[in-house]
C-alpha cells in the first residue's frame, strides 16, 4: 500500500545474529511504512522478530545483533547508520519506546519526577523548575492521581498499571513522532490491559504520534491498530487493514491464527490449530518458512520464497496469490479457508 | 529508621558482651598470668599478694564482671610486659593503624571502583583484560610478599641504580623515585594524634605500606564491580534510559554505577574492618608502628591484656562499620525506606 508521505519506512530490513555455529538472520528481509499518527500492530509468536524489528527501528539491537542490511527512514532521513551520539538524540525525541515490564523498565533508586525531568532536560532546553512542571502535568495526562505528592515518589511505592503509566508518560515526555511498544500490556493484569490500551490510544491520537505496537495479543490490535503486519519466522506474512486482516485472513498462517483464537458466544467444539511449530531460526526451510506446516503448500512453496503481492488493501507473502498462476484472489481466498489441503498438492502427493 | 536503628544498635551491644567473653576468657585459659609478670626468684608469698591484689582470685563471674566494667569505661588493665595501661599504649599506636587502613581504604576504592567500571562497560577491550590479568596477580599474591616486592623494587634497587640518561641529553636518576621501606616519616602531633599525613615524608612513607595493604581490596572491588556492572546493564531499566535518550555518561554513572552501590557497600564495609585487623602483616612489613605491630610483640610476650584489648578494638570497629553500613543502604536504596508508603492506587 503507497503512502503519501509516511513517517517510517522500513525498505529491505535484515537483522543477524552472529553466533558461533553460524549467522542466525531473525529478521529476512522486511518492508514496511507507518503513517503520521498511525497504529500499526505487529503480531506473530515469540521469535517471529516482531521484537527485534522493533529494536532495529529504535537501534538498540543487542550486540552481537546487527542490522546486517536494509534501511530505516525517519521522515524520508535514514536512521539506521547514525552515529550513536546522533541516534541517541533521536531516542525519545522523535521515536520513544515503552518495553514489555513496567516492573522492571523504571530505575528502583530514583524518584518518578528525577527520572522525567532528566528525560525532559536531555530532549529541550527547560530550566529544572520548569522539567519538573512538566513531569507533573504528565502524571496528571497519563491518569496519575496527586501528581504533585506522586512525583517524589519511587517507583516500588506504584503499582504495576501506574507503573506502565508512569512509562508511558516517560516515553511520550516530549512528544515522539513515533512510539514502539513492546508488548505494552503483556505483564499486566488483564483488568489493567484495557486500561492502559485505552490510555495509549487516547494520548497517541491527541497528540498524533504513530505507533508500531509490538504484541502477540491479537485482542489488542483488533482494539487498537489501524493496520496490522503478521510476522512469521522473520518475515512478514501478511500486512493489511486490520479488519481485512481478522475478518478475513489472506495467508494461511494469519487464517490458522485467527482460527486459534477462541471467541466468546461462538460455539465451536474444539479450536482450531496449526500442526507443528514455528521453525527455529537455524532451520527455517527453503522456500515459504511456512511451507512445511501450511496445508495448502504446493511445490513452489518449498522451492521459492513468496514476495510480498499486493492483494485488495493490504500484501501477502503466499504463492496462492501469484497472478501468474491465473487463480482469482477469490479463489485464492477459497482455498485458504477451506481446511483440506489443495487439489494441486493431492495431485502431487 | 530509628527502631532499625536502636535494634542493630542491640545487636551490637550482644556481638561485644560475646567478644568480652573470649577475650576474657584467653586469661583464664593462656598460661598464669603471674608467671608472666615476675622474675624466677619471686617467692610464693609475693606470688600470692599479687594474684590477691590482681583479683584473680575472686569467682571467675565477678572478675568478667570487673573485666567489663573496666572496658567499658576505658581501662583494660596493666600490660604484663611494658607495665604501663593498655588503653594509653592502644590510643598511641591507633592513629598509625587508622591512617594506613584509611588511606588503603581509598587507594582501594578510587582506583578500583573506576576500574570496575571501565571494565565492564569494555568488557572486551584490550585494556580491561589487562586488569583483570593483572588483577589476578593481586588476589592471588599472599600480602607480605607483595610487600618485600615493593620494597626490593622501590627502597633497594632504585637505590643503587645507576643514572639513567636519556640519549645523552639529560640524565634521569631513579633514586628520586625511592620510597622509605619502614616507619612513619616525619609525624606531627595535633593534640594526641600523631599524623603523618601533613608532611611530605609521612605521605611517602605511606605510599608503600598502603599499596601492599589495599592491593587486595582493589582487585576485589574492581571485580565486584564490574560484575555488578555487567549485571545492571543488562536490566530493563538501563534499557528503557537507553530508549529515553539519556546521555552515556548518565546511564553509566547515574543509572548504572548507583544500582551496583548496594552490594559495593557491603563489601567495603566488611573490608574496611578487614583492613583494620589485617594491617598486622603491613606493619609487621613495613616496621610501622601501629596497633598490629604491638598486637604481634603481645604474642609473642604472651601480653594478654594487649591482646584483650587488640581484640575488643577490632570487634569495635567491625560492629561500628556494619551499622554504618546498614545506615548507607538506607540512603542509597528507597525501596528500604519502608515508612515512606507502599504501592497503592488502583491498577
Amino acid at each position: 500500500m503507497a503512502m503519501a508521505n509516511p513517517l517510517l519506512q522500513v525498505r529491505n530490513l535484515v537483522v543477524e545474529f552472529p553466533t558461533r555455529r553460524g549467522t542466525l538472520t531473525a529478521v529476512d528481509d522486511i518492508s514496511f511504512d507507518i503513517a503520521e499518527g498511525e497504529v500499526l500492530g505487529v503480531v506473530g509468536e515469540s521469535g517471529a522478530g516482531k521484537s527485534m524489528t522493533g529494536a532495529a527501528v529504535i537501534g538498540l539491537l543487542e550486540p552481537p545483533g546487527r542490522i546486517a542490511s536494509g534501511e530505516v527512514l525517519l521522515e524520508g532521513r535514514r536512521i539506521d547508520n547514525l552515529p550513536y551520539e546522533k541516534m541517541r538524540r533521536i531516542r525519545g525525541k522523535e521515536i520513544g519506546a515503552i518495553f514489555q515490564d513496567p516492573l522492571t523498565s523504571l530505575n528502583p533508586l530514583y524518584s518518578i519526577g528525577r527520572q522525567l525531568t532528566e528525560t525532559i532536560m536531555t530532549h529541550t532546553d527547560m530550566t529544572p523548575t520548569q522539567a519538573r512542571a512538566r513531569a507533573v502535568e504528565l502524571l496528571a495526562e497519563v491518569g496519575i492521581p496527586a501528581p504533585e505528592r506522586r512525583v517524589d515518589q519511587y517507583p516500588h511505592q506504584f503499582s504495576g498499571g501506574m507503573r506502565q503509566r508512569v512509562v508511558i508518560a516517560l516515553a511520550l515526555c516530549v512528544n515522539p513522532r513515533l512510539i514502539i511498544a513492546d508488548e505494552p500490556t503483556t505483564a499486566l493484569d488483564v483488568s489493567i490491559q484495557a486500561q492502559i490500551i485505552a490510555l495509549l490510544k487516547r494520548l497517541c491520537r491527541e497528540h498524533g504520534t504513530a505507533v508500531m505496537l509490538v504484541t502477540h495479543d491479537m485482542g489488542v490490535i483488533a482494539e487498537t491498530a489501524d493496520r496490522v503486519a503478521v510476522m512469521y519466522a522473520g518475515r512478514i506474512a501478511e500486512i493489511g487493514p486490520v479488519r481485512e486482516v481478522i475478518k478475513n485472513a489472506k495467508h494461511p498462517y494469519t487464517h490458522g491464527l485467527m482460527g486459534s483464537i477462541p471467541a466468546i458466544g461462538h460455539d465451536a467444539d474444539r479450536l482450531e490449530q496449526i500442526p507443528g511449530s514455528m521453525p527455529r531460526l537455524t532451520d527455517i526451510p527453503p522456500g515459504c518458512a511456512f511451507n512445511p506446516r501450511c496445508l495448502h503448500a504446493f511445490d513452489r512453496c518449498r522451492r521459492d520464497r513468496p514476495e510480498l503481492i499486493a492483494v485488495d488493501d493490504g500484501q501477502v507473502s503466499c504463492w496462492l496469490y501469484d497472478t501468474a498462476a491465473g487463480r482469482t484472489t477469490a479463489e485464492a481466498k477459497a482455498i485458504v479457508a477451506s481446511r483440506s489441503g489443495t487439489a494441486m498438492e493431492r495431485a502431487d502427493g | 529508621m530509628v527502631a532499625f536503628i536502636i535494634r542493630r544498635f542491640i545487636q551490637s551491644l550482644f556481638v561485644m558482651f560475646v567478644v568480652a567473653l573470649v577475650s576474657f576468657a584467653m586469661f583464664q585459659f593462656i598460661g598464669d598470668p603471674v608467671n608472666q609478670m615476675v622474675g624466677i626468684e619471686t617467692s610464693l608469698a609475693e606470688r600470692a599478694a599479687l594474684r590477691e591484689r590482681l583479683g584473680l582470685n575472686d569467682p571467675i563471674v565477678v572478675q568478667f564482671w570487673h573485666f567489663i566494667v573496666n572496658a567499658v569505661s576505658g581501662d583494660f588493665g596493666i600490660s604484663y610486659q611494658h607495665k604501663r595501661p593498655v588503653a594509653d599504649m592502644l590510643l598511641e599506636r591507633l592513629p598509625a593503624t587508622l591512617e594506613l587502613s584509611a588511606v588503603s581504604a581509598l587507594f582501594s576504592l578510587l582506583v578500583g571502583i573506576p576500574m570496575g567500571v571501565y571494565t565492564g562497560l569494555n568488557r572486551d577491550g584490550f585494556l580491561a583484560k589487562v586488569f583483570l590479568t593483572v588483577s589476578l596477580i593481586g588476589i592471588s599474591l599472599p600480602t607480605f610478599l607483595i610487600g618485600i616486592l615493593l620494597i626490593f623494587l622501590f627502597s633497594v634497587t632504585l637505590a643503587n641504580a645507576p643514572a639513567i640518561s636519556v640519549f645523552g641529553l639529560f640524565a634521569i636518576d631513579p633514586s628520586v623515585l625511592q620510597l622509605p621501606s619502614f616507619g612513619r616519616g616525619t609525624v606531627v602531633d595535633l593534640g594526641g594524634w600523631r599524623t603523618g599525613l601533613l608532611t611530605a615524608d609521612g605521605l611517602k612513607a605511606l605510599i608503600m605500606p598502603s599499596i601492599t595493604l589495599g592491593l587486595f581490596q582493589l582487585t576485589l572491588i574492581m571485580r565486584l564491580v564490574r560484575s555488578e556492572m555487567l549485571e545492571v546493564l543488562r536490566t530493563d531499566y538501563i534499557k528503557f534510559a537507553r530508549a529515553r535518550g539519556l546521555a552515556n555518561r548518565a546511564i553509566n554513572f547515574g543509572h548504572a554505577l548507583k544500582n551496583t552501590l548496594v552490594p559495593v557497600i557491603t563489601i567495603t564495609g566488611l573490608q574496611i574492618g578487614s583492613i583494620i585487623a589485617f594491617a598486622i602483616i603491613t606493619e609487621t612489613v613495613f616496621q610501622w608502628p601501629g596497633m598490629g605491630q604491638m598486637f604481634l610483640q603481645a604474642v609473642q610476650n604472651v601480653d594478654i591484656p594487649i591482646m584483650a584489648a587488640y581484640l575488643m578494638l577490632i570487634a569495635f570497629f567491625f560492629v561500628v562499620i556494619n551499622l554504618i553500613v546498614d545506615m548507607l543502604y538506607y540512603v542509597v536504596d528507597p525501596r528500604l525506606r519502608v515508612d515512606t508508603g507502599k504501592a497503592t492506587g488502583h491498577g
